[in-house]
């Protein structure tokens, strides 16, 4: 699996590009590489449900990043180029808390099945039961539109509540009812 | 917004028409192939994404494809919930699949139950929100810009 | 288990930029690649050496397959990854139309 570790390379320095960069459309498309990594790996992990989704929703991300940027701003004015001292010490303690983290995340990661060999106790029980209870070839499919059917209500829900967010924060509020308070606040 | 050259509108034109049969494809494919409802709906909207972007949008046009799309998230999600409430029809518990809904001969398209009704219905209603989505952010005059 | 501590890092990665910029746009790209990394973590858990994907071809073939369940836990985790950054997306454009800057310090200073 030596393209599994490649691609974790080339993801982890992109993600480092894309927060440190002072244009901000080349982090929105370092963004997209990250993405596009990701998606190549859930190829190599036997996954192609989740690569076709990952793959589409990626080039939207993009997309609507772009859109933003291109409506606002287009550099990073918080980057000086000049060494700070004020931001040493949040790094600092930032960095501590990372080794930690990881210390305790390596000694709790060891108690997991190894890598490559699952468990799949309920797993085991759907594949041999699929074909004949729901009558799908796509196993995936059958669990989550009927097996599992709640958690795809559930996302239905929370997709329609953030279309109707993104539409309420963008609207233009009620001004013309009072324009003295409009005189008032600008 | 404005539009793009007329290379780039002629392009569009064939491209959205085959992004559009090609998502329809891997919505109606959804329990055969990978794939399914959510990857097919995010399709679609790409397809109506890339027209909008390449042929501009004046402020009427705007808000009838509001109107559009919020009408059509709203059937799906309602077409939705009550596929899954027909299993109360038949005196069982909800979102039942087995003697409510049609179980063919498996690996042909007509079979799999309430899977294929599902996958229509979450197609059209994640394709319509990703189109409203995307013209509040980039294409709506209802943000001032001075 | 280098690739589940590769995901962690992603993971800390994205939370360092979250916790210690000032730009209103890093915070939202921080957010995007926690979203990122959680998903694969769960793809990781789910694999099987010398399997084939979840999907039936042939009535009568072995089912020798990887994971199906954290597969279709992630499917849905994508597009609500996808609403999630619209929504901080738009917060930010309005963020930048009221002050005309993303700097978080100029926006606690002017308090309009």
């Amino acid at each position: 699996m030596i393209e599994l570790y490649i691609l974790l390379i080339a993801m982890l320095a992109a993600a480092l590009v894309a927060i440190e960069v002072k244009d901000l459309l080349a982090a929105a498309v370092s963004l997209g590489l990250v993405g596009f990594s990701v998606a190549i790996m859930f190829i190599l992990l036997q996954a192609p449900d989740l690569a076709i989704v990952q793959i589409v929703v990626e080039t939207l991300t993009v997309v609507f990043f772009a859109a933003v940027i291109l409506r606002t701003t287009n550099t990073d004015t918080t980057i000086a180029g000049r060494f700070k001292p004020e931001l040493v010490f949040p790094t600092v303690v930032f960095g501590l808390f990372g080794v930690l983290f990881l210390v305790l995340a390596a000694s709790v990661l060891r108690e997991l099945p190894p890598f490559g060999s699952p468990v799949m106790l309920v797993a085991s029980q759907y594949i041999a039961l699929a074909l004949k209870q729901t009558g799908a070839a796509n196993v995936v499919a059958a669990i989550i539109l009927d097996y599992r059917g709640y958690d795809t209500l559930g996302e239905a829900t929370v997709l329609f509540t953030a279309v109707v967010g993104v539409l309420t924060i963008v609207r233009k509020l009620g001004r013309k009812r009072n324009p003295p308070d409009e005189a008032g606040e600008k | 917004m404005r539009g793009m050259s007329v290379i780039v509108q002629v392009i569009a034109r064939l491209l959205a028409g085959m992004l559009f049969l090609y998502g329809v494809y891997i919505v109606l494919h959804g329990h055969l192939t990978p794939g399914g409802g959510f990857a097919g709906g995010v399709l679609i909207a790409a397809a109506f994404i890339l027209m909008s972007l390449a042929f501009g949008s004046v402020e009427q046009s705007e808000r009838s494809s509001y109107t559009f799309s919020s009408v059509f998230e709203s059937l799906g999600g309602v077409a939705f919930v009550g596929l899954a409430l027909a299993g109360y029809v038949v005196g069982s518990f909800f979102f039942k699949n087995d003697f409510v809904y049609y179980t063919g001969i498996p690996l042909h398209l007509l079979s799999g139950g309430i899977i294929l009704p599902a996958n229509i219905a979450i197609g059209v209603k994640v394709g319509a929100g990703l189109v409203a989505i995307f013209l509040a952010l980039g294409a709506s005059r209802f943000v001032m810009k001075d | 288990m280098i690739a589940l501590l590769a995901c962690i890092v992603l993971v800390l990665i994205g939370l360092y930029a979250v916790v210690t910029k000032r730009n209103v746009m890093k915070i939202v790209i921080g957010f995007s690649l926690m979203e990122y990394a959680v998903n694969l973590f769960f793809a990781l858990v789910g694999f099987k050496r010398g399997a084939l994907p979840p999907i039936i071809t042939n009535v009568n073939m072995a089912r020798n397959f990887v994971d199906p369940v954290p597969q279709a836990l992630v499917l849905t985790a994508i597009v609500i990854g996808l609403a999630t950054t619209a929504l901080m997306l738009a917060l930010a454009m309005r963020i930048y139309e009221k002050y005309k800057t993303f700097d978080i310090t100029e926006i606690k200073r002017l308090k309009g």
